[in-house]
């Protein structure tokens, strides 16, 4: 029964890299911009503070699959044409910078003003106590939610295989499809999703550890 | 875009909020053992429903639907596509509304309840009457968010054939070669989403005016 698997394993493992690729690509992308989507939104510009906050209502408030559609049926009409593979990593990166946004947004306001205050009293530029004293501890406040935004950032990787995109699902499809066996296929694929999940929630907690070391 | 792409895309709404709800009510049903379960204590309970969560957290909902969907019948049960679209969610969620359930439980200072039973109040009672209540106030805004991730994956039904509203924006999309109706799709899971999100908002606003404390 499982004959199949083990007969397809390059392909389902190919399918794996490109999910693993397409997901890493989308989460630098994401993490600059949501950087700077936070930066927007506590910023002193109102009319900016609207523009972040429309983009984020957006983003954050329509499925993914609607997204993908835009980037890639959409935008070639308005004569901007993109690959499969870089319209997934730009749809998967400008959506996760929306939900990362949020994410530095609030671990950002959890640290007291007074540190803040205090910082710049031992004078210490504004730069450094950012880098200094709110980065670290706001690292170690947002790492859970940011491992929970990873683990949703490669589930809804998935998705681009409706773009034909060859990750691990439409590897799983073309797998399913040429040995009639769709259960052992799909599975295989979900023990692979489900493989990265705990490989990247035991990153975490290590890290976690680690850092409550300090 | 013609009145007809419109009727279609608000069948396709139609079909989304039905489906999304539906999978929404199971999911949050399957979550309630699973959260007691999480909170028995026992590990023979805990660790099969841990395992459940953990397993719903990372696995795509499109995999989930293909097995259901395109593996079911190699497993002897033959579902239509939007019963499998439905099952699917219901399974996906549960894990989530587990979670919920557990934290908002686990967020009900033990004093209370302590306090409650000095007070002469039974188990049951001290549940109904104290746990429960103040469970509920911590539950709503997460619950809120969980409907609108529930509404955002039903757009994955469209995989599996289910003519919701993804499907028909997609379709008329590329028979129109327009991207009116995919605007048009995202304003309205938009409007869905933020309904809910009021919603969500007014519940809580409602629980926390009762509540004197």
């Amino acid at each position: 029964m499982w004959q199949i698997i083990v007969e397809n394993r390059a392909t389902l493992l190919e399918g794996l890299l490109t999910t693993l690729g397409v997901s890493a690509a989308a989460l630098c992308i994401g993490a600059a911009l949501g950087l700077a989507l936070s930066a927007l939104r506590r910023g002193p510009s109102k009319p900016l503070r609207r523009v972040a906050a429309v983009y984020l209502s957006f983003w954050r408030g329509t499925p993914i699959l609607i997204q993908l559609f835009f980037v890639f049926y959409a935008l070639p009409m308005l004569g901007l044409e993109l690959s499969p593979v870089i319209a997934a990593i730009v749809t998967l990166a400008l959506n996760t910078a929306a939900f990362q946004s949020e994410i530095y947004r609030a671990g950002l306001a959890a640290i007291p003003v007074g540190q803040v205050e205090a910082a710049g009293m031992l004078g210490m530029s504004r730069l450094s106590t950012l880098l200094r004293v709110e980065t670290p501890q706001a690292i170690r406040l947002m790492l859970p939610a940011l491992v929970g935004e990873m683990l949703a950032l490669v589930r809804n990787s998935s998705l681009v295989s409706v773009i034909a995109v060859a990750d691990m699902t439409r590897r799983a499809q073309q797998i399913a499809s040429s040995t009639f066996r769709p259960l052992e296929s799909y599975g295989a694929a979900l023990m692979g999703y489900l493989a990265l999940a705990l490989l990247l929630s035991g990153l975490a907690l290590w890290l976690e550890k680690r850092m409550g070391r300090e | 875009m013609t009145l007809d792409y419109l009727a279609l895309l608000m069948q396709g709404l139609a079909v989304t909020a039905l489906l999304a709800a539906l999978g929404t009510l199971l999911a949050a049903g399957l979550g309630l053992p699973l959260a007691i379960a999480l909170r028995s204590g026992r590990v023979a309970l805990v660790t099969p429903a841990r395992l459940y969560v953990e397993l719903m957290r990372g696995v795509p909902l499109v995999l989930l639907l293909f097995l259901l969907y395109y593996g079911g019948p190699s497993l002897g049960f033959r579902l239509p596509a939007s019963w499998a679209g439905v099952l699917g969610l219901g399974l996906f969620g549960a894990g989530s509304f587990a979670e919920i359930y557990r934290a908002g439980l686990a967020g009900v200072p033990t004093g209370e309840l302590e306090a409650a039973r000095m007070l002469g109040l039974q188990r049951g009672q001290a549940f109904l009457q104290i746990e429960l209540p103040r469970a509920l106030r911590l539950i709503v805004p997460p619950i809120g968010g969980q409907v609108i991730v529930m509404v955002k994956e039903s757009a994955v039904l469209s995989i599996i054939t289910v003519a919701e509203l993804s499907k028909r924006a997609g379709e008329l999309s590329s028979i129109s070669f327009s991207i009116a109706p995919l605007v048009v799709a995202a304003l309205l899971y938009w409007v869905l989403v933020e309904m809910i999100a009021r919603t969500s908002f007014l519940i809580e606003a409602r629980l926390s005016a009762k509540d004197i404390l």
